[in-house]
């Protein structure tokens, strides 16, 4: 298994990345330091915060060394409810996208149901599942739900008919089929959708995690901002872009390994 | 063994296939009559809209037939089956399997023991001299190796019947002359049936034992000429030349 880093992390690649963030960490530096008051925290007292939130030893409030235990639930949901969505929306794409009778049973409900946006859907989910991770969980599922669902859909409806007939001739019955040729061939597009589930799965957990949920990254920002602590509320906004940024490469990666067939994807 | 040999593999009787497109019937095949022994190579030949795709891909079982009929060993061709096996133009080859597992596909498939599958797609690798890409994926191959690659595949499932849709066609001269050689030469040691679709009649007479023409709209055979030369043929020589005059004419009767 080669990983290709060498390629993707030159140093110059390194270097034009930070390029930008480091610029808008000192254009934030230079607003917000030295004055006697300011709405937004300065940067280094938002690194300062941060260091209290994961190890503690400076404040020694009720956030110091929380880090770890909101982090590990956001983690938990976020990993769950995006699981959950993936073991559904999988099997039931292939199924639509390959039996006309699946397709016309589910599709046009499915259709109707997606303009919905995830957050319309949450005071739906506390009346479900009541106020509290239950609700969260299902917000996160919802999210990531349709991009891998319409993703697999469109995978395995865009297989070429030759690839039919090649298996058909070397002797594979139709329900084999599925497993040799469907899955498969549809692999490329599910990893799109995964993808993209995966980075709504984490927009979605603040959401869900605002609402009389007492752990997890989403649940501090907001409660953070009621005490109006906003360098926690930072704290925890960088904290989900690192783990954001983190799943999506393990997902890359993986996806890498597996397509690695794919003239698109090497 | 010997009664086999006088039962044609292949029988195509008044054979027509109709298509609806728009609504309308298209007659892409009319009143085909063919009969092929085993061990033949055959090519049809003629210009696009003939029918000479149509009635492979009907044989493969592809295609099902509107009117006649159509015999493999005496029964009706009633899908695709392992005992025939296609190579097509774009290859078709599964672009997330290698080489080797391409050519393991069929034999995978009917449920052979593994020893025993990767036995037979070594020594089908090996055959086409892919030895050195046996674990390459196809978007890793030149177009020659992709299409040594399908016709292995073909012959590793144990294909009695090998059918060709312009195989060659996407290849540059070079390649293709080398590809024309080693099919020639794993036909010679096979006892396979070779149909070989082409609109190259120097391809046609330069393979086949038989040269099937079609002529267009609706598709029809309009000739079927043995060719008699012995191989390896030139396609310089004058005998050669007389055949590509006579076929020439017969297709160009067609237009």
């Amino acid at each position: 298994m080669r990983l290709r880093l060498g390629k993707s992390m030159s140093l110059s690649r390194i270097l034009l990345a930070l390029a930008v963030p480091a610029l808008g960490l000192a254009a934030w530096h230079l607003a917000t330091s030295n004055r006697g008051y300011s709405l937004i925290p300065p940067p280094w007292t938002v690194a300062v915060q941060w260091w209290d939130l994961a190890v503690g030893g400076v404040w020694n409030d009720a956030y110091s060394a929380m880090l770890m235990t909101h982090t590990l639930a956001s983690l938990g949901r976020v990993f769950g409810g995006f699981a959950l969505a993936a073991v559904v929306a999988i099997p039931l794409g292939m199924l639509i996208g390959r039996v006309p009778l699946i397709r016309n049973l589910f599709d046009p409900l499915l259709q109707l149901l997606r303009p919905i946006p995830v957050t319309a859907w949450l005071p739906l989910a506390l009346i479900l599942f009541g106020i509290g991770p239950k609700s969260a969980f299902f917000l996160v599922f919802l999210g990531s739900f349709y991009p891998i669902l319409m993703n697999t859909v469109f995978g395995v409806r865009n297989v070429e008919e030759r690839l039919f007939e090649a298996a058909a001739m070397l002797g594979v019955s139709s329900q084999a089929v599925f497993w040799k040729v469907v899955l498969p061939a549809s692999l490329p597009s599910i990893f799109t959708g995964l993808r993209l589930g995966l980075g709504i799965a984490w927009v979605v957990i603040v959401i869900g995690e605002m609402t009389g949920v007492q752990t997890g990254l989403g649940a501090i920002i907001m409660e953070a901002r009621q005490m109006s602590r906003t360098e926690v509320v930072l704290c925890g906004m960088v904290t989900i872009g690192i783990l954001g940024f983190l799943s999506d490469q393990v997902v890359q990666l993986l996806g890498r390994w597996l397509l690695r067939w794919s003239p698109q994807h090497v | 063994m010997f009664d086999r040999q006088m039962q044609p593999i292949l029988d195509a009787s008044h054979l027509t296939k109709q298509f609806v497109m728009r609504g309308e019937a298209v007659t892409a095949l009319a009143d085909a009559n063919l009969r092929i022994c085993k061990g033949e190579f055959v090519c049809l030949i003629g210009p696009s809209g003939c029918g000479k795709s149509t009635l492979l891909r009907m044989i493969a079982g592809f295609e099902t037939v509107t009117e006649g009929s159509l015999l493999m060993w005496g029964a009706p061709i009633a899908g695709p089956g392992q005992n025939r096996g296609m190579v097509f133009q774009d290859y078709g080859l599964f672009p997330w399997l290698t080489v080797r597992q391409n050519i393991a596909f069929g034999p995978a498939a009917s449920g052979l023991s593994r020893s025993v599958v990767a036995a037979t797609a070594d020594r089908f690798v090996r055959m086409v001299g892919l030895e050195a890409f046996a674990d390459a994926y196809p978007h890793q191959l030149s177009g020659g190796m992709k299409q040594r690659v399908a016709i292995a595949r073909v012959l590793a499932n144990d294909a009695e019947v090998v059918l060709m849709d312009e195989p060659f066609g996407a290849l540059d001269a070079m390649t293709r002359e080398r590809l024309q050689e080693e099919l020639l030469d794993l036909w010679a040691k096979s006892k396979l049936t070779v149909i070989f679709v082409t609109h190259a009649i120097e391809e046609a007479i330069l393979l086949a034992d038989r040269v099937v023409v079609m002529s267009p709209r609706p598709g029809r055979i309009i000739a079927d000429e043995k060719i008699e030369l012995l191989r390896p043929r030139d396609p310089t020589s004058p005998e050669f030349n007389a055949l590509r005059r006579h076929l020439s004419g017969l297709l160009g009767g067609a237009h």
